[in-house]
Order: C-alpha cells, then sequence, then structure tokens
C-alpha cells in the first residue's frame, strides 16, 4: 500500500529544494511525493528533476505557492 | 525548449560581453560583476583606488532589467531572513577571491573565449571549490529558510541601482570617476545600461547561472545550466574572433596576471562561497531585482569585500598577488569552510538549558 510522503521546501535556496526531494524520492523509490513550494525556480527545478527520475509531475498555484504532485510514471 | 532558451539566453550574454568591449570597456573585461562592483565601490569613495573607479551603469541595468521583468511576470516576490548577515560575509570573501583571479565567473567564461588561459586554471580551482560546496550540500547544508517580507523591502534594491544611476548620470562632485585605468574605460552609459537591462532579463527568465551549472552536474548530473555557460563561451569566441580580440596565451593579456596558483585559489573561494549562497555573483544581482532581500546583503557583502580588498591591499593586478592578498584569499577560503560545517544541520546539536541535546533544525 502506498503512503503520500509531504515534503515542505519553501523558503529554500537553489539548490536544496531538489535535493530534499530526490532524497525523498531515493527513500521511498515509486511512492508518491507531495511538494510545497512558493518559488518559481524551485518548481521548475522540480519538474525537470522529476522527468528525469521518470515521475509524472502535477503543479497546482494558489496564494502564490505550489502544490507539486509527484507519481511514478508507468 | 527550456535548453533552447538557455542557450540563447548565454549567446546573447556572451555577444553583449564583448560588444561592450567594442564600445568602450576594459579588454576581456565587457561584463564582470566583481569588476564593476569593484568600480562602484571606488566610485563611491569606499576605496581610493584611483584606476577602478566608476559607477557601471550595467550593475544597475541588471538589478533593474531582473526587476522589470519580474514584475511583468508576476514573480516578484520580497523575501528575506536566510542568515542575511552571512551572507553578507559570504559576499565579502567571494569579492575578495574574485579580486585575486580578477574577475567574477562570468568575465572567466569571457577571459576564456579571448584565449586567456590563466582563465583555464581559474576554471580548475573554480570547478574545485563548487565541489567543495556540493559536499556541504550533500550533507545537508542550509542557510536557513527565507519568508515573505512585505513588498516594499523588494523595492529597496532597484532603488538603490536607481539612485546609483542617478549619480552615474549626474557625476556629482564627491562621486569619484577615474581617469586613467580599466574603470577609465567605460562604454556610453546608454549603451551600458541598455546592455545591462537585456542581460537581466534574460538571467531572470532563465535563470542562467555560472556556478549553478557546474553543481549541479556535479550532485545531480543535470547539465541544463552549461547550455548557458557554452552560450556565453561560443558567442563571445566568435566574437572576439571577429574583432580581432582572441590571442591564446598566459602572458601578457589583459588586466590578469600569471599565477596560476592564486588563480586557482581565487576562484576556488569564489566557487565554494557561491555554491553555499546557491548562486553566482550575477544570479545574486538578479535575485536582489527580484525582490530577494538575502541576495541584496551578498550583492552589499561583495561591495563590502572590494572595498576592503583596495584599502587593505588584497587585490591582485598584473603584476600578480600581493603577500597580503594572498593572505586574505586564504583567510576568506578558511571562512567559508567554518561556514560550511556551521550550517550543516546533521553536523550540529544544540544543547539547551537543563543540559538536553537536540538535533538542530532549519
Amino acid at each position: 500500500m502506498s503512503t503520500l510522503t509531504k515534503l515542505d521546501v519553501r523558503g529554500l535556496s537553489c539548490p536544496e529544494p531538489v535535493i530534499r526531494v530526490k532524497k525523498a524520492i531515493e527513500a521511498n523509490p515509486g511512492e508518491p511525493l507531495t511538494v510545497l513550494c512558493d518559488s518559481f525556480v524551485a518548481a521548475e527545478n522540480i519538474r525537470r528533476l522529476s522527468g528525469s527520475l521518470g515521475y509524472k509531475c502535477e503543479t497546482v498555484e494558489n496564494d502564490d505557492e505550489f502544490v507539486l504532485t509527484l507519481t511514478k510514471k508507468v | 525548449m527550456d535548453r533552447r532558451k538557455i542557450l540563447l539566453s548565454g549567446l546573447l550574454v556572451g555577444f553583449l560581453g564583448v560588444l561592450l568591449v567594442y564600445f568602450g570597456n576594459p579588454a576581456n573585461m565587457g561584463v564582470c560583476v566583481a569588476c564593476f562592483i569593484r568600480d562602484i565601490a571606488g566610485g563611491l569613495g569606499l576605496h581610493r583606488a584611483e584606476p577602478v573607479q566608476y559607477i557601471r551603469p550595467e550593475i544597475s541595468g541588471f538589478i533593474l532589467g531582473a526587476f522589470l521583468t519580474a514584475l511583468l511576470t508576476g514573480e516578484f516576490r520580497a523575501r528575506g531572513g536566510s542568515s542575511p548577515l552571512v551572507r553578507f560575509f559570504i559576499g565579502m570573501a567571494i569579492m575578495i577571491g574574485a579580486l585575486t583571479f580578477l574577475g567574477c565567473p562570468l568575465r572567466m567564461v569571457l577571459r576564456l573565449a579571448a584565449g586567456d588561459l590563466n582563465a583555464l586554471v581559474g576554471l580548475v580551482g573554480f570547478v574545485f571549490g563548487i565541489f567543495i560546496g556540493v559536499q556541504f550540500l550533500k550533507k545537508d547544508f542550509s542557510l536557513g529558510r527565507s519568508h515573505r517580507l512585505p513588498a516594499a523591502n523588494g523595492f529597496a534594491m532597484p532603488a538603490f541601482a536607481l539612485v546609483l544611476l542617478i549619480l552615474v548620470v549626474t557625476a556629482p562632485a564627491f562621486i569619484f570617476f577615474s581617469e586613467s585605468g580599466p574603470a577609465a574605460s567605460r562604454a556610453p552609459v546608454v549603451i551600458s545600461l541598455a546592455a545591462g537591462l537585456l542581460i537581466g532579463f534574460a538571467v531572470q527568465r532563465t535563470r542562467l547561472c555560472q556556478v549553478g551549472c557546474f553543481r549541479d552536474l556535479i550532485l545531480i548530473k543535470d547539465p541544463h545550466l552549461l547550455y548557458g555557460t557554452a552560450g556565453i563561451f561560443a558567442a563571445a569566441l566568435i566574437m572576439n574572433l571577429t574583432f580581432g580580440y582572441f590571442k591564446l596565451g598566459f602572458v601578457d593579456q589583459p588586466v590578469a596576471h600569471t599565477d596560476g596558483l592564486w588563480n586557482f585559489i581565487g576562484l576556488a573561494v569564489v566557487g565554494l562561497g557561491a555554491t553555499l549562497l546557491g548562486g553566482c555573483p550575477l544570479r545574486q544581482l538578479v535575485l536582489s531585482g527580484e525582490g530577494d532581500t538575502d541576495a541584496a546583503f551578498t550583492v552589499f557583502g561583495l561591495l563590502a569585500g572590494a572595498a576592503v580588498s583596495h584599502n587593505f591591499g588584497l587585490a591582485a593586478s598584473a603584476n600578480g598577488v600581493t603577500a597580503a592578498g594572498q593572505i586574505g584569499v586564504l583567510i576568506a577560503a578558511a571562512f567559508l569552510l567554518v561556514v560550511g560545517f556551521a550550517f550543516t544541520k546533521s553536523e550540529i546539536t544544540v544543547r539547551q538549558k537543563g543540559g538536553a541535546t537536540h538535533e538542530h533544525t532549519d
């Protein structure tokens, strides 16, 4: 049964959001992951990382923040 | 598509970097964040090294270009609180390193594209410094989170950039402008400003970063940002060959010295410092225009570092690196290593009143 890991990378400088997402994925490979971030750059970088690791990334923007949901591509 | 954008952005920066030399900026120094902030420190009288005093409009252009672009795209966010004082000191250390090499990472690429092989030694040092920084990042180094601030905070840096522009145009008596030396070579204000605005726009949109390109390659094997650096190099190389500025070798390169060890150490300090900050000096200027007040503290650290470098005789020249400069850059390196260890979370336990300990978070 899959569990949804949540990660808050708001306010972190480059490239810390990407490192934290990568570590979270490596800790629970294949599991979905939700990331909360507040920077355009971090959101772009996480989307690029998720693509390179074979994950699909859906972004929802609300109130200047982004919620990114990463799920393993089948 | 993304890669094409960052490549185009790099090509634009490289093209403008040499075009500004054609219009009057110093040789192999069409654009250099470290040298230009050093000139501004001199222009404001924060140091009195007569050959390097001018309020370079390109710097205001980078900040204002990024500011206007961020406003138009809705990316402007006033924020701060991620170890601003430490970032200020890191900025100082970076400037001491850059003035040992004689250039920021952007000028390193422009010097390479003009055939200056001393910059190749600098590049090796730069990548070495980034490699050290990446080891801290892998162990969860962090200067902490920034937080949203009232919008007026974000306007302070663009306002400062505007004040600098007013000073260069009105040239009041208390401002210093070099009559000889590198800072006496300058493109017309309008051209410098226009180029700065364009570069600020391009870097804001594409996140081009001279430290990020090697950092991401080492850390996550992502070559994305490297396309930007490749673009700068390619465009500058073509422009240098076209204008006859290209000269391959170590000796007699413009505003450069041949002391390989200190070129290596100088840029290693820049690479390490910029990795700890999260971006190269150009990127810090752009972030400061986007509302990032922590990056603004870094920019003022660069300014203070330039003043210290020249007031204390640390800055290198075409004659080489002074003894004081060698000590200064080693102190800067030691300081950055201390910061690296001090802010690496897994290394820190905080002893609380009563003797309990807990892991430090954020």
